[in-house]
């Protein structure tokens, strides 16, 4: 304590004649913000560390809107000086040189080739210092959400001069939920608090916070030293702090059934998506087709297409591929129903064979055009991260997409067999397909039309699985033995059999993992539905009526 | 058993003339001739010869049960897996202190895996009686379980084909992972010995491929003379017509199921005799690809004759040696267009094929 006292009055003296001159020059320019701005950054880039610290907090003063941005360029290493003219600059690295824009107008100031500009470098004190200032004035920020993410970032390390800032600002802070988070931070500090009825009354403002820290902290009350003396002297204090925790544990538990919930559903959703074009192939044509994989895979590789024509353009891409999925995959299913399969009605084992050895052709194909290496998809930034419910509930966007676009491509199938000219017919011809030729059904375009829906919709699926595994010619392959499980799980010929289906056997998936393992837990699973088929071979919804008898 | 065999196709016995003179003339020119003869066999001939007849095994097997009994198994691969790692264990076990680690009783991937003692399903793998024992009660239990369950809940046709591959398919996840005791991903490998010959050696590899020629011919010999008896004929019956048989009293699910066994077993035989040739055995073996292609053989040749099980393997096997070696991406699209146009075009394949040439000859 005392050598840094020292040290900070060697710093003074220092300070006092800088200051002395700094003050000059401020009042000559008579302190206009963007002057200013550039002037502090400038000292902030050499000199006395005095002089740099000074420089720090002037910046902290200057009220000019773009101050933020360029503090932050700064830390990340983002600032740069134009050699020639010394001008600063915002660079972003680009393939040859960098893309330049004004540090203090914002204005773009266009390429420029690497050697014409020079990083503005930090030492370490410094960078930690600029940090804290950036939380200050990050703290300060218009934008609620940006004062939010501060506090946040302030609950581990909150020293007392941040702690007064604090206080400070929650008298002037109007958003709930930046007010609750400094609130957190008020009564964790207080959890130290040597009054007993202050730590009391922190404990009961702590109950209702999901957050990691307060649970850490809480457990450490429970703790014992080295001698085996309580760290929290006071009973009350312990057994109040037992009670909370325990409730707190209880809503962890609850999210993390949620989370469990949250994601053998998008499972499920993947398992549904990829079973349903082939739910209708198998349950409403009792075609094998063993190429709905490669289907998948071929809507996968129509998405990587399509986002490198125009790589500008990410989310537009996805959304540009589903249709162009549907069509291609379509298009080939129709071309192998009419090649092929129609040559086969009434010998499902048969069916298998051939369509097994498409699925051989469309693996090479692919892997002779794109290469037998995996291709990535980029996922548009819409789709990527999480969403962040609190510590410890956060889902993952695109998993959550899937499951919005799984929902949403099971009601248009519904929809389409429900209501359309083509579902009544399917319908027709699944269910009597001589009947329904005496009616004047052309039997033989609906089953190509019902092939090429099942098959357009693999693709369909094949566009959110680029989302979530990498594109390969082996894509289909690893889900062609798990989409037929879903299906006659569900029993076939029924829609809703295999969306109930998929989701279960997803969230099965799920609440099995933790315990086994992935790999032991899609096992598992296998064996439950090896075991389950023997005791209902029709599914869990087996169609009754004359449905059946048409089989 | 003669007038059996000649009675009913001349094709058969060419096919069996020319599986016993594979068996004897390799290993009698390899004994006769000189190494650098041109009429002596390499070891890789040797090894290749052999391996098709052991696919010629497991293909026969799988006849028995689609052709006959008109049971669609895509999981027969399994079986014949089962058989090479019961196999394979016991040659690991004959490494003994040569491995790697020199644990004098750890095979070395154990060590590697830090594991101290040996899991019990490892017991007995030392003894060659009780290994050849497993390699047929292994894959025989898992289809009489399997079979058990399924057929007696009549789980019929295009069920039992996707439910057999979800067998092999779960049977691969689990071999993959290294907690199972079976190697994880790298299997068994770098054998030495077997019965105390080095299992690099020609005699070895001779006498190998002599036992797969020998033991395929008494296979084919014995399945010719099961199709023939009452069993066999019920068998077909069901192939055919399954509730009558059921109607007519018979007890379908107890034919199926012993057909099934027998077959599981043949197959499990043929794995066992796979790996000391091919000197490795992972659980690739298991994948529902592999199934599949033993069904493309069968299909090729034509089920429901047994020897045409046998052409298929060994022609399909043939092709994809030449075309692999030639231009290894033809490969699948050959094989794919096999699949396409057997199904379509040849749905009795070649012994289909050379039955109907003889009847418009006669």
């Amino acid at each position: 304590m005392k050598a840094n006292s020292l040290k900070r009055f060697n710093g003074w003296l220092a300070l006092t004649l800088l200051v002395c001159l700094w003050a000059g020059q401020a009042n000559s320019q008579e302190m206009n913000p963007q002057v200013t701005l550039l002037d502090s950054l400038n000292r902030l880039k050499q000199g006395a560390m005095a002089d740099r610290e000074q420089a720090l907090e002037q910046l902290g003063e200057v009220n000019h809107p773009r101050t933020l941005t360029v503090l932050q360029a700064l830390l990340n290493g983002k600032l740069y000086q134009v050699a020639s003219n010394e001008q600063l600059v915002i660079a972003t690295e680009i393939s040859e040189g960098y893309q330049l824009i004004d540090a203090i107008t914002g204005e773009d100031l266009g390429n420029k080739p690497r050697s014409e500009v020079n990083k503005i470098n930090l030492t370490n004190t410094i960078r930690v210092k600029l940090r804290k200032l950036i939380g200050q004035l990050e703290l300060k920020s218009e934008d609620a959400s940006v004062r939010l993410a501060a506090v946040n970032g302030l609950i581990k390390a909150t020293d007392d001069n941040t702690l007064a800032l604090l206080r400070q600002m929650e008298t002037t802070e109007r958003d709930e939920t930046v007010l609750e988070a400094m609130q957190m931070i008020f009564a964790l500090k207080d959890l130290k608090s040597e009054d007993k009825a202050i730590r009391l009354t922190a404990l009961v403002t702590l109950k209702n916070f999901n957050n990691q820290e307060v649970v850490n902290r809480l457990n450490v009350l429970m703790e014992k030293d080295s001698s085996g003396q309580y760290l929290e002297t006071d009973a009350d204090v312990r057994k109040q702090a037992k009670l909370i925790l325990s409730e707190i544990n209880a809503r962890i538990q609850f999210y993390s059934i949620l989370e469990t919930l949250f994601f053998g559903l998008s499972l499920g959703a993947v398992l549904v998506l990829a079973a349903i074009g082939l739910a209708i192939t198998f349950g409403v044509m009792g075609v094998i087709n063993m190429a709905h994989g490669e289907l998948m895979m071929l809507g996968a590789y129509t998405t990587y297409v399509i986002q490198q024509m125009m790589p500008d353009h990410l989310g537009l891409s996805i959304v540009m591929a589903i249709p162009a999925a549907f069509l291609i995959s379509g298009l080939v299913g129709i071309a192998i129903e009419r090649g092929i399969i129609r040559f086969l009605y009434g010998r499902p084992l048969e069916t298998l064979l051939a369509t097994f050895g498409v699925s051989l052709f469309l693996q090479q194909t692919v892997r002779s055009i794109f290469s037998p290496l995996n291709r990535s998809v980029t996922t548009p930034e819409w789709m990527s991260g999480s969403l962040q419910i609190n510590d410890f509930l956060s889902l993952t966007w695109n998993r959550f997409y899937i499951l919005v676009f799984c929902l949403m491509v099971f009601v248009l199938l519904l929809q389409i067999l429900k209501r359309t000219r083509l579902g009544l017919e399917v319908r027709a011809v699944a269910q009597n397909r001589g009947m329904a030729k005496v009616m004047g059904i052309p039997t033989d375009k609906v089953d190509a039309m019902t092939f090429g829906l099942g098959s357009g919709i693999a693709g369909v699926a094949g566009v959110a699985l680029s989302q979530i595994t990498n594109v390969g010619p082996n894509l289909g392959q690893a889900y062609i033995v798990d989409s037929f499980m879903v299906v006659v799980f569900g029993g076939v010929g029924n829609l809703w059999g295999t969306l109930v289906a998929g989701f279960s056997l997803g969230i099965a998936n799920k609440i099995l993992e933790p315990y086994a393992g992935a790999v032991l837990a899609k096992i598992l699973v296998l064996v439950f539905i090896i075991l389950f088929i023997q005791k209902r071979p029709s599914g869990l919804f087996p169609q009754k009526g004359r449905a059946v008898e048409a089989k | 058993m003669k007038s059996l065999l000649f009675s009913h196709d001349k094709t058969g016995v060419v096919v069996l003339a020319l599986i016993a003179g594979v068996t004897l003339i390799v290993p009698l020119f390899n004994l006769i001739f000189p190494v650098d003869s041109p009429l002596h066999f390499s070891a890789y001939t040797v090894s290749l010869l052999g391996k098709y007849l052991t696919f010629a095994l497991v293909g026969l097997s799988l006849d028995l049960v689609w052709g006959y009994c008109g049971i669609l198994v895509l999981g027969q691969g399994a079986f014949f897996a089962l058989g090479g790692y019961a196999m394979g264990m016991y040659l690991m076990r004959q490494i003994g202190t040569r491995g790697v680690y020199a644990d004098p009783l750890l095979p070395d991937f154990m060590v590697f895996l830090n594991w101290k003692e040996l899991p019990w399903y490892w017991f007995g793998f030392d003894h060659f009686w009780f290994a050849m024992l497993m390699v047929m009660l292994v894959p025989g239990l898992l289809a009489f379980v399997f079979g058990w369950l399924a057929f007696r809940s009549r789980v019929t046709g295009v069920y039992l084909s996707i439910i057999t591959q979800a067998l092999t398919y779960a049977l691969m996840l689990a071999f993959f992972r290294n907690e199972m005791g079976f190697g994880g991903n790298n299997g068994l490998t770098d054998f030495k010995d077997i019965l105390g010959f080095n299992i690099q050696s020609e005699a070895v590899r001779l006498t190998l491929l002599f036992l797969s020629g020998s033991i395929l011919i008494a296979a084919f010999l014995f399945s010719r003379w099961l199709v023939n008896t009452k069993l066999g004929r019920v068998v077909t019956a069901i192939r055919d017509q399954e509730s009558r048989v059921r109607f007519l009293g018979y007890r379908v699910e107890m034919f199926k199921l012993w057909l099934f066994v027998f077959s599981a077993m043949l197959a499990g035989i043929a794995g066992a005799l796979y790996v000391p040739q091919v000197g490795i055995i992972n659980p690739s073996e298991f994948s529902p690809l592999n199934s599949l292609e033993i069904v493309v053989w069968v299909a090729m040749g034509g089920r429901g004759s047994l020897y045409g099980a046998i052409i298929g393997a060994v022609l399909v096997n043939f092709s994809k040696t030449v075309l692999t070696g030639l231009m290894p991406e033809i490969w699948l699209f050959s094989l794919g267009a096999a699949f396409i146009l057997v199904t379509v075009l040849l749905p009795d394949g070649i012994a289909g094929l050379l039955r109907k040439r003889r009847e418009a000859e006669a």
